[in-house]
């Protein structure tokens, strides 16, 4: 038996709280993250991500608590990102019983954070989050791709939600954070983000061909069969889902038994 | 109630191991002091990281830790079963506590098979190996490592397959080493860290 895919479903937690609603019922407080994070668990879940959104400063210390308590209740891997600027930060997360964090925009901004973190940390607790948008004016030195409609563009890294276009190439960074260290790649594409179309293949295939470390497929998800698309299209080591289980579309325990039934290995 | 010491040197995450080995009935302490890890039923050498930084780290614990071999059992949690062996290639070669007969290799780079190997995969289980008493061939645990170790049959006890087949948990004597983290294993995880602690 080779080593499984992995269905991963994001929590998005402002002060403390679950902030999407959700679906299930019998919980005793739908916003409390470490009761949904359990019942992830139980259908087979193979790692949960909290994302800290939380607007202010003052506020950021609102996740450790809920860090602290999925570490005591819950005996699978956990990623906290959102936020997380500094070695201290990382510190402070891993402490409370984080296995990894996730570095976002502080990644683009701070690239040393990457090895930094790798070297004081290990490669393995470092997931490098990259959100990306397809750019259709090609220019000199990206790496084109190409579309399903035949097009070629290139995708560019963009922070600050999609907001900010950073200029440089997604393929190329890809690269980049994996030498710097990273040991998990977390691509998220503001094409497809919100749609529930699917996850975009095009990118997410040519980065997991071209990196030696895992890459996890965000954004899009829709349907069961987008999460085959993620893995057997987009070549994705792990398939990464909020809104479909959150409101109660689909189980993680439906989505390994739909891909179980298409031949990918998934842990059941 | 048994009292188990998760040595701590600085690196790792200690919370989950801690309460795994709770929840499986013991009292877990994380500790680096010395008098703690000399009276205690039991040691888990836990570990994320880099092999040299670990070993580097563990450098002022080491003679305590050596003085309990053969009195309590000792368990190694990941990058603390790399650290039983007798070297590594991370970092260049590098001598280990030279607990547990073999070495630490590097995953070798293979087309479409990513390193880290990360996520859950299969035991082989066998069927006499006390630290496995409960736990079906076949189980999935979960993995995160760049560096495998290689250890002769009579010291693996189960082995996993990814890219290659490795040893996923060794053993020599009372020292027992597992690649995989129980305490991130759901209920297979603190099946097996319940057995380590009927060791103590």
């Amino acid at each position: 038996m080779p080593l499984t895919k992995r269905i991963i479903p994001c929590l998005d937690i402002k002060d403390g709280r679950v902030v999407k609603g959700t679906h299930f019922e019998g919980l005793r407080d739908a916003g409390d993250p470490v009761e949904l994070a359990a019942r992830y668990n139980e259908q087979g879940a193979d790692e949960v991500v909290f994302l800290d959104i939380t607007a202010s400063k003052e506020n950021r210390g609102t996740i450790i608590p809920v860090i602290e308590r999925a570490a005591d209740e819950l005996f699978l891997p956990l990623t906290v990102g959102g936020g997380i600027r500094s070695i201290e930060d990382i510190q402070q997360v891993l402490r409370a019983g984080a296995d990894k964090v996730s570095l976002n925009t502080s990644a683009v901004t701070d690239p040393d954070l990457i090895t930094e973190a790798a070297e004081r940390f290990g490669t393995q607790c470092v997931v490098v989050a990259i959100d990306v948008r397809a750019n259709p004016e090609m220019k000199e030195g990206t790496t084109p791709v190409v579309l399903a409609d035949g097009r070629e563009v290139w995708y560019e890294v963009v922070t600050m939600g999609g907001s900010h276009p950073t200029g440089l190439d997604a393929v190329q960074w890809a690269q980049e954070v994996e030498k710097r260290g990273a040991g998990e790649i977390l691509l998220t594409s503001m094409e497809t983000d919100g749609t529930k179309a699917g996850f975009d293949i095009p990118i997410t295939r040519a980065i997991s061909e071209r990196v030696g470390i895992p890459v996890i497929a965000s954004g899009g998800v829709g349907t069961l069969e987008h999460f085959w698309e993620g893995f057997a299209l987009g070549k994705a080591d792990a398939c990464l889902a909020a809104s479909v289980f959150h409101y109660g579309e689909m189980t993680v325990s439906q989505v390994k038994e739909y891909l179980a039934g298409r031949g990918i290995q998934v842990r059941r | 109630m048994k009292k188990i010491v998760i040595i701590d040197y600085g690196l790792g995450n200690l919370r989950s191991v801690s309460r795994g080995l709770e929840k499986a009935g013991a009292s877990a302490a994380i500790s680096s002091d010395q008098d703690a890890i000399a009276a205690a039923d039991a040691l888990v050498l836990p570990g994320v990281g880099a092999f040299r930084d670990g070993m580097e780290m563990l450098g002022p614990l080491e003679r305590t830790v050596r003085e309990q071999v053969g009195e309590v059992p000792v368990l190694g949690i990941c990058l603390g079963m790399q650290m039983l062996m007798e070297s590594s290639e991370e970092g260049g070669l590098r001598a280990g506590l030279g607990l547990v007969p073999g070495t630490v290799r590097r995953f070798p780079r293979v087309p479409e098979m990513k390193v880290p190997h990360m996520g859950w995969n299969t035991l082989s289980v066998p069927a006499d190996e006390p630290l496995f008493d409960g736990v079906a061939d076949g189980s999935y645990v979960y993995f995160v490592h760049s560096y495998y170790a290689s250890a002769p049959t009579e010291h693996t006890m189960t082995t996993t397959e990814y890219i290659h087949e490795f040893a996923s948990s060794v053993k020599n004597g009372m020292v027992y080493g597992v690649q995989f983290h129980p305490e991130k294993s759901g209920e297979t995880g603190l099946r097996i860290l319940k057995n380590f602690i009927e060791f103590a």
